[in-house]
């Protein structure tokens, strides 16, 4: 794992390395997420509002009962975007999703169900995914979810596969050079129930207007119309958007770093600790790499290292 | 029909009671001589004659004008209205249909989308064209003509957006079809309900029953009558001629308007249930049919991230399968069936059974996560067995069982509007000669005095 500059991103290394080295945990399928956390990372320093975005099960492959249902379900369920340029979006030649989190989900397949084929893609609204994920309409979301610790409560979350913070997209004829200067006074927009509408709730920095949309590529169309003035969304999401429309651009600095995860239902601790393992491997495979240099090299730069967690 | 005791009466016991002075005094003593007393019942007879001339005229015409703006005017706007929400929302889910075949989008599919944005734009402006619209129709026409421009320009922009292979393109698209759903569908409904509700009006004062002239023209011949007997028993006369002559007239005149408003009335009453309640069940099939064809194809394009698609598909086809009975339910349709739309209901009604299959494999299909299998069931283009063609032969039956209903409410309704000419000009005429003739009659009497 490469270097890490936060406290939480250390923690994961530290957790992840714990786990694989000294395999002192209990069985994935019978530990409790927390019980595990705080078992395995004692020297975890929670942040401040008591917990650890980083943290997740040990990465670990036994069958359980939620593998087992998929496996004799045959396909494995997988809530995603169809919206998010180079993420998970629809290709409107070929009506194929396609995407960076679609890889992910094929990957989860794989290992899963020996044919990484076997998935069904489900889209979901951004506001949906939570609730998609407790009532079982979904395995898992491979969605530029970011984890939160206000989600955590709600959902489990897989260990961190990127890194990402928020952005502002605005018109490059705005000529806006800061975060403040972009929202201050302005229309702003956001996917509604996003990091970014959470954020936006917690501090709304002088804005006139926040109008919340089911995704945030319609936070675009809105700006083209020239309803809204700048859109704040996930870094990841926000360079997609920039990829589809040359007129705009990432105004200001990033903020609030946080990380993509894998979302899960609480109770499917086989599943959960199942696909870190795939995440490990994903990684130390080269899939990862691969699919890095497949969507997103173009619009994020040609080095990962930024968004490695 | 007290009126002509009174005039026989008055001279007297108003001259007895009030011999008094001024102007007002000389014409009652001047009434209550015996020519006076003809005079007064030669104006008064002439009066309610003509009485029931004017307002048998008046309203007659006036029935005549609403008789024909329901052919006209009314009828067809009423019918254009249906028609252009028919081809917006046929447009909404044409271009959904488009986005979902991507690539695979053939010609017809772009052609079926033009042509429902065309025909749309030619009936509102002929409907904005056509005088007399009620102002609140003008109103949503005025609204809609600003939107379809709107509309079509946000789906050229997704189709351009989706070509360069941006997911962008279905944003717009969505946009597009909120503003169809959420705004233009809404008004349209709302001139449909207006146009629907001037027909409505005209077919009211169409068939209004003219109580106005039936009552004067009772009223007058029960004038004629009783003064004829009055005269009778005075002179020892057989007859007045000329008041028979008022009698018959009136008589025929009378007759006329009686039995006019009854046909006129009957007639109406069938272009009604033909052109109107019939025509209206057929529209409501064919829009709720509509709807749930275009909740299929969105829902497919929504690819599960909302089952909003799903639960309307279930409430129209649940309102589509109710009892006969319910107006708006599709085997109604075949119920009220006649020699001319028998062939086509059926025919329809065989499609509509088919698309409901077709859909319900497709559904099963996408449950089981097979989203492609699903999709191919619904619009595969060029494969006839799909749910979409199966739909749209359902529409191409119940279109034509349209125009055969269509064609007897013209035949119905056609045509009543120059009877109730005629018998305007018939009554008016009779009327006169009704007047002209008791005034002579009488004035032949007052002629013995000098």
């Amino acid at each position: 794992m490469r270097k890490a500059n936060s406290r939480a991103l250390l923690a994961a290394v530290v957790l992840a390395a714990g786990a694989v080295g000294g395999g002192v945990l209990g069985t994935g399928s019978s530990a409790g997420v927390g019980g595990v956390r705080v078992e395995a990372a004692p020297q975890l320093a929670p942040m401040a509002d008591g917990c650890d975005l980083a943290a997740s099960l040990p990465p670990r492959q036994d069958v359980g009962a939620k593998i087992r249902k998929i496996r004799e379900r045959g396909v494995l369920v997988v809530g995603v975007d169809q919206s998010a340029y180079h993420w998970g979006f629809r290709n409107p030649q070929t009506g194929r999703i396609e995407g960076f989190d679609i890889d992910l989900a094929h990957a989860i397949a794989k290992s899963v169900l020996g044919d990484p084929s076997k998935v069904l893609l489900k889209t979901i609204s951004t506001a949906h995914r939570i609730d998609a994920v407790k009532n079982g309409e979904v395995d898992v979301i491979t969605r530029a979810m970011t984890i939160t610790c206000d989600r955590k409560k709600d959902v489990a979350f897989s260990t961190p596969y990127f890194r990402t913070s928020q952005r502002v997209v605005a018109p490059k004829s705005a000529h806006v050079k800061s975060v403040d200067e972009a929202l201050k006074g302005k229309r702003v927009c956001a996917a509604l129930n996003s990091s970014s509408d959470a954020e936006l709730k917690a501090n709304p920095r002088g804005a006139a207007q926040v109008r919340l949309v089911d995704n945030q590529l319609d936070c675009l169309v809105l700006m083209q119309l020239g309803e809204i003035d700048s859109t704040l969304s996930d870094s990841s999401l926000a360079a997609a958007q920039v990829a589809q429309d040359p007129q705009v651009e990432l105004a200001g600095e990033p903020f609030q770093p946080a990380y993509m995860g894998v979302a899960m239902n609480q109770a499917d601790t086989d599943l959960i600790a199942w696909v870190n393992q795939v995440l490990v491997d994903w990684r130390s495979g080269g899939g990862w790499r691969a699919s890095y240099d497949t969507w997103l090299k173009d619009s994020m730069g040609a080095s990962p290292d930024p968004y490695l967690p | 029909m007290a009126t002509p005791a009174v005039i026989e009466a008055q001279g007297g016991t108003a001259a007895a009671v009030r011999p008094g002075g001024g102007a007002l005094g000389r014409v009652r003593r001047a009434a209550a001589t015996p020519p006076g007393r003809l005079r007064t019942a030669s104006a008064v007879l002439a009066l309610l004659a003509l009485l029931f001339g004017v307002s048998a005229v008046w309203q007659s015409a006036t029935r005549s004008a609403a008789a024909g703006q329901v052919v006209t005017r009314s009828g067809p706007l009423n019918q254009d209205a249906a028609e252009i929400y028919r081809s917006l929302a046929d447009a909404d889910a044409t271009a959904a249909a488009g986005f979902l075949l991507a690539g695979d989008e053939t010609p017809e599919v772009r052609k079926r989308y033009q042509d429902d944005l065309a025909t749309a734009s030619r009936l509102l402006s002929q409907a904005a064209a056509r005088s007399g619209s009620s102002a609140s129709a003008q109103q949503w026409l005025t609204e809609l003509n600003g939107q379809l421009p709107r509309y079509a320009g946000l789906v050229e922009t997704a189709r351009a957006i989706s070509r360069q292979g941006l997911p962008l393109g279905g944003a717009y698209l969505r946009y597009a079809s909120d503003l169809m759903q959420n705004t233009m569908l809404p008004n349209a409904q709302k001139l449909v309900d207006a146009e629907s509700a001037q027909l409505d009006a005209d077919y009211r004062t169409a068939g209004a029953v003219p109580w106005l002239a039936l009552l004067s023209g009772l009223l007058a011949l029960a004038a004629l009558a009783r003064y004829q007997r009055v005269l009778f028993r005075r002179t020892n006369r057989v007859f007045n001629p000329g008041l028979v002559a008022a009698s018959v007239a009136m008589l025929l005149a009378f007759g006329w308007l009686g039995v006019g408003t009854l046909a006129v009335n009957g007639y109406l009453h069938d272009s009604r249930y033909r052109g109107v309640d019939r025509l209206d069940d057929l529209d409501r099939v064919r829009i709720a049919a509509l709807q749930a064809h275009t909740a299929e194809t969105l829902n497919l394009v929504s690819r599960g991230a909302t089952d909003k698609y799903t639960q309307r598909w279930d409430e129209l086809t649940k309102k589509l399968a109710d009892s006969p009975r319910i107006p708006g339910s599709e085997s109604r349709l075949s119920m009220a069936a006649d020699e001319g739309t028998k062939k086509p209901l059926a025919d329809a009604d065989r499609w509509y059974g088919q698309w409901l299959d077709l859909h319900k494999n497709a559904a099963t299909q996408d449950a089981a996560g097979d989203y492609d299998a699903a999709v191919q069931l619904t619009l595969k283009p060029g494969n006839a067995d799909t749910a979409d063609s199966a739909y749209r032969a359902a529409d191409e039956q119940w279109a034509r069982a349209a125009q055969v209903e269509q064609a007897s409410f013209r035949g119905a309704a056609g045509g009543l509007d120059d009877l109730l000419v005629v018998q305007a000009a018939a009554a008016g005429v009779l009327a006169a000669v009704a007047a002209t003739a008791a005034v002579r009659g009488i004035g032949r009497r007052l002629a013995e005095y000098r």
